[in-house]
C-alpha cells in the first residue's frame, strides 16, 4: 500500500486506483499489416521491470482519468506522476 | 548412498540424542562447467534437478539458489494440491502431478505430508453454479474425479461454513475433488533437494545469476556472484523474477509479476479438516498440522517484487472469511506475508523451449504452482533433455501467445489458483 499523488485530485491511497500495466506500448498505426509475431509484441509481451518501470493508473474511485505514472518496481517508490499525452520525466 | 529415514533409523539417532544426522545434501562450491544448470532453487527447479539425474540419467547438473532452497514461493504458498481444472491440456498437466504426489513420500524416503482431504469450490452466483457443473462434467470425462455439492451438502462437509440464504454472497453449491489436499511445503524443497543430491547434483545456494552468456543464438554459461559457470543448457525456474532472467539473455516473456498474499492465525484445536476455496469473495482456508488457519488472499494489480502487498487485499479476504466462517471471528492472525508470483495472460504456465538454444523456461506459474511441483519437474527434465516437450506440455509453450492456442484458465483458476 502506497500513496499516489493523482495529477489531478491530489494524495490518495493507492486502494482507490486501479494499475493499468505498462505505459507507452504504442497502438499499430496499421493493424492489419502486422505479423502474427507482431500482434503478440503488442499484445502480451511485457518488460515487467525490476526497477524503474513506466506504468499507466487509472484514479478509478476518484476522478477516473487515466495518468502516467514511474515507480521503482522493487520497493514500489513512486519517482513522478504525469499526465496522459506529456512526455515522461528523462532524469 | 545416503542412510534411509525409517523408523529404526530414528530410534538409532535417538541413542545419540539426535546429534548425529548426517546432512540431507552438501554445500559445494560450483565447478567450472555443467551439463545443466537450473537457475532457481525452489520445488519445481529442484524437482527438474531430480528428474534429470533419475530418469534421464544426466549427472552433470547444478542448481543455482540467489537465496536459500524453498526460501521464494515454495516456502511461501498456501500448500494447496488439486487437479480439477478445466481444460483438456490443464487436465493432463494437473492430474500427471497429482498421480505423482500419491506416492511421492515413499519415492523420496522424505514425508512431504500430503494430506488427501479434499479441496472444495464454492459457488455464490448463478453464473458459479454453471462455471462449476460445467467444470465437473470436463473433469469427469477427463478421468479426474470431481462432484458437484448442493448447498446441504456442502454443509454437511464442512459444518463451519454459513449457508445461511441471508448472507451477501449465499453458497449456493461448491465442487468437491476428494483426492485433492495439501503438503507440506518445505519438506517437498528439502525432499527433492536430498533425492538430488544423493544422484550428484551441485545444489549452490547464495549464489544469484547476473548475466547470462550468449554466443549468438545459443547460451554458453552464466556469470553469477561466484564467478562464471560454463554451461550449454540453461533451465530457468526463477518465478516471479522469470523476466529479470529473461532479460539477461535479451528476451522478453508475456508475463506480469505481483505480490501474492498468505496469513496464518494463531494455532487451535482441529476445526475444518479440508481445504475450501471461494473464487467469488475470493476467500480460501485450510487448517496446518500445527493448528493455524492457513488463509490465501489474492494478488495486488499492479507489478511490484517487493513481497509485501496491499492491506486491503487482506482486509478483503478476512472480510469474506468472517462471513462465510463467523466461527473465526475472533482468531487472531499470527503472521502475513507476500510472495512475487509471474501471472500469464492466459493463466496457465509456460514449460517451453525458446528461440535461444539450450535456453528452456519453466514459468507463469502464477497463483497456483505448487500444486504441480512434481510434474512440472518431471515435464521440464523431460523438455531440457530431449530438446522437446513431452505430449503433455507441449501446449504451454511460449509459441501460444502467437498462435493465439491459449489455455485459459481464468474460469477453473480465477484468483485464487
Amino acid at each position: 500500500m502506497f500513496i499516489i499523488n493523482c495529477p489531478f485530485c491530489g494524495k490518495r491511497e493507492q486502494s482507490e486506483f486501479k494499475a493499468g500495466g505498462e505505459a507507452h506500448i504504442v497502438r499499430p498505426k496499421q493493424p492489419t499489416e502486422l505479423s502474427d509475431d507482431q500482434w503478440a509484441e503488442y499484445l502480451f509481451m511485457r518488460k515487467n521491470i525490476k526497477g524503474i518501470q513506466f506504468e499507466r493508473w487509472n484514479h478509478a474511485h476518484g476522478c477516473r482519468k487515466w495518468f502516467n505514472m514511474v515507480r521503482d518496481t522493487s520497493n514500489d517508490e513512486i519517482k513522478a506522476v504525469y499526465k496522459m499525452g506529456e512526455k515522461p520525466p528523462t532524469k | 548412498m545416503k542412510n534411509r529415514y525409517s523408523l529404526f533409523s530414528l530410534i538409532k539417532n535417538a541413542f545419540s540424542y539426535h546429534e548425529n544426522w548426517e546432512r540431507a545434501w552438501r554445500d559445494p562450491e560450483p565447478k567450472k562447467e555443467y551439463d545443466i544448470i537450473i537457475i532457481g532453487g525452489g520445488g519445481h527447479g529442484l524437482a527438474t534437478a531430480y528428474y534429470l539425474a533419475k530418469k534421464h540419467d544426466m549427472k552433470n547438473i547444478a542448481v543455482v539458489e540467489k537465496g536459500w532452497i524453498g526460501g521464494g514461493n515454495t516456502g511461501r504458498n498456501t500448500t494447496i494440491i488439486r487437479s480439477n481444472y478445466l481444460w483438456d491440456a490443464s487436465a493432463g498437466l494437473y492430474d500427471h502431478a497429482l498421480k505423482i504426489w500419491e506416492g511421492l513420500s515413499q519415492e523420496l524416503n522424505y514425508n512431504v505430508m500430503f494430506s488427501q482431504r479434499g479441496v472444495m469450490n464454492l459457488a455464490h452466483n448463478l453464473q458459479d453454479v454453471r462455471d462449476l457443473k460445467r467444470r465437473t462434467h470436463a473433469n469427469r470425462l477427463n478421468g479426474i474425479d470431481a462432484v458437484y455439492l448442493n448447498t446441504q451438502q456442502v454443509k454437511k462437509f464442512c459444518p463451519i461454513i454459513n449457508t445461511s440464504p441471508d448472507i451477501r454472497y449465499p453458497v449456493l453449491g461448491g465442487t468437491l475433488q476428494k483426492r485433492a489436499g495439501t503438503a507440506r511445503h518445505d519438506a517437498v524443497a528439502w525432499g527433492y533437494a536430498r533425492g538430488a543430491d544423493e544422484m550428484g547434483v551441485d545444489i549452490i545456494q547464495n549464489c544469484e545469476v547476473k548475466g547470462i552468456k550468449r554466443n549468438g543464438d545459443s547460451v554458453e554459461g552464466i556469470e553469477t556472484t561466484k564467478g562464471f559457470i560454463k554451461t550449454n543448457k540453461i533451465g530457468v525456474v526463477a518465478a516471479g523474477h522469470s523476466s529479470v532472467i529473461a532479460n539477461m539473455a535479451g528476451l522478453k516473456l508475456p508475463l506480469e509479476s505481483k505480490p501474492l498474499q498468505a496469513l496464518v492465525s494463531e494455532p487451535v484445536k482441529p476445526i475444518i479438516d479440508t481445504v475450501v476455496m471461494s473464487n467469488a469473495v475470493h476467500a480460501y482456508v485450510s487448517q496446518s498440522d500445527k493448528g493455524e488457519l492457513v488463509i490465501g488472499a489474492g494478488t495486488d494489480d499492479y507489478v511490484s517484487y517487493s513481497q509485501k502487498g496491499s492491506h486491503d487485499i487482506v482486509e478483503g479476504t478476512l472480510n469474506a472469511i468472517l462471513e462465510l466462517y463467523p466461527i473465526f471471528s475472533r482468531m487472531r492472525m499470527l503472521r502475513q506475508w507476500g510472495g512475487i508470483v509471474d501471472i500469464c495472460p492466459d493463466a496457465s504456465p509456460i514449460i517451453s523451449k525458446t528461440s535461444i538454444k539450450g535456453l528452456y523456461f519453466n514459468c507463469g506459474w502464477g497463483t497456483g504452482g505448487f500444486k504441480a511441483t512434481p510434474g512440472s519437474g518431471d515435464l521440464f527434465a523431460h523438455t531440457i533433455a530431449n530438446d522437446e516437450p513431452h505430449k503433455l506440455n507441449a501446449a504451454f509453450n511460449l509459441n501460444r501467445f502467437v498462435s493465439g492456442d491459449l489455455v485459459d484458465e481464468h474460469g477453473a483458476a480465477a484468483v485464487a489458483h
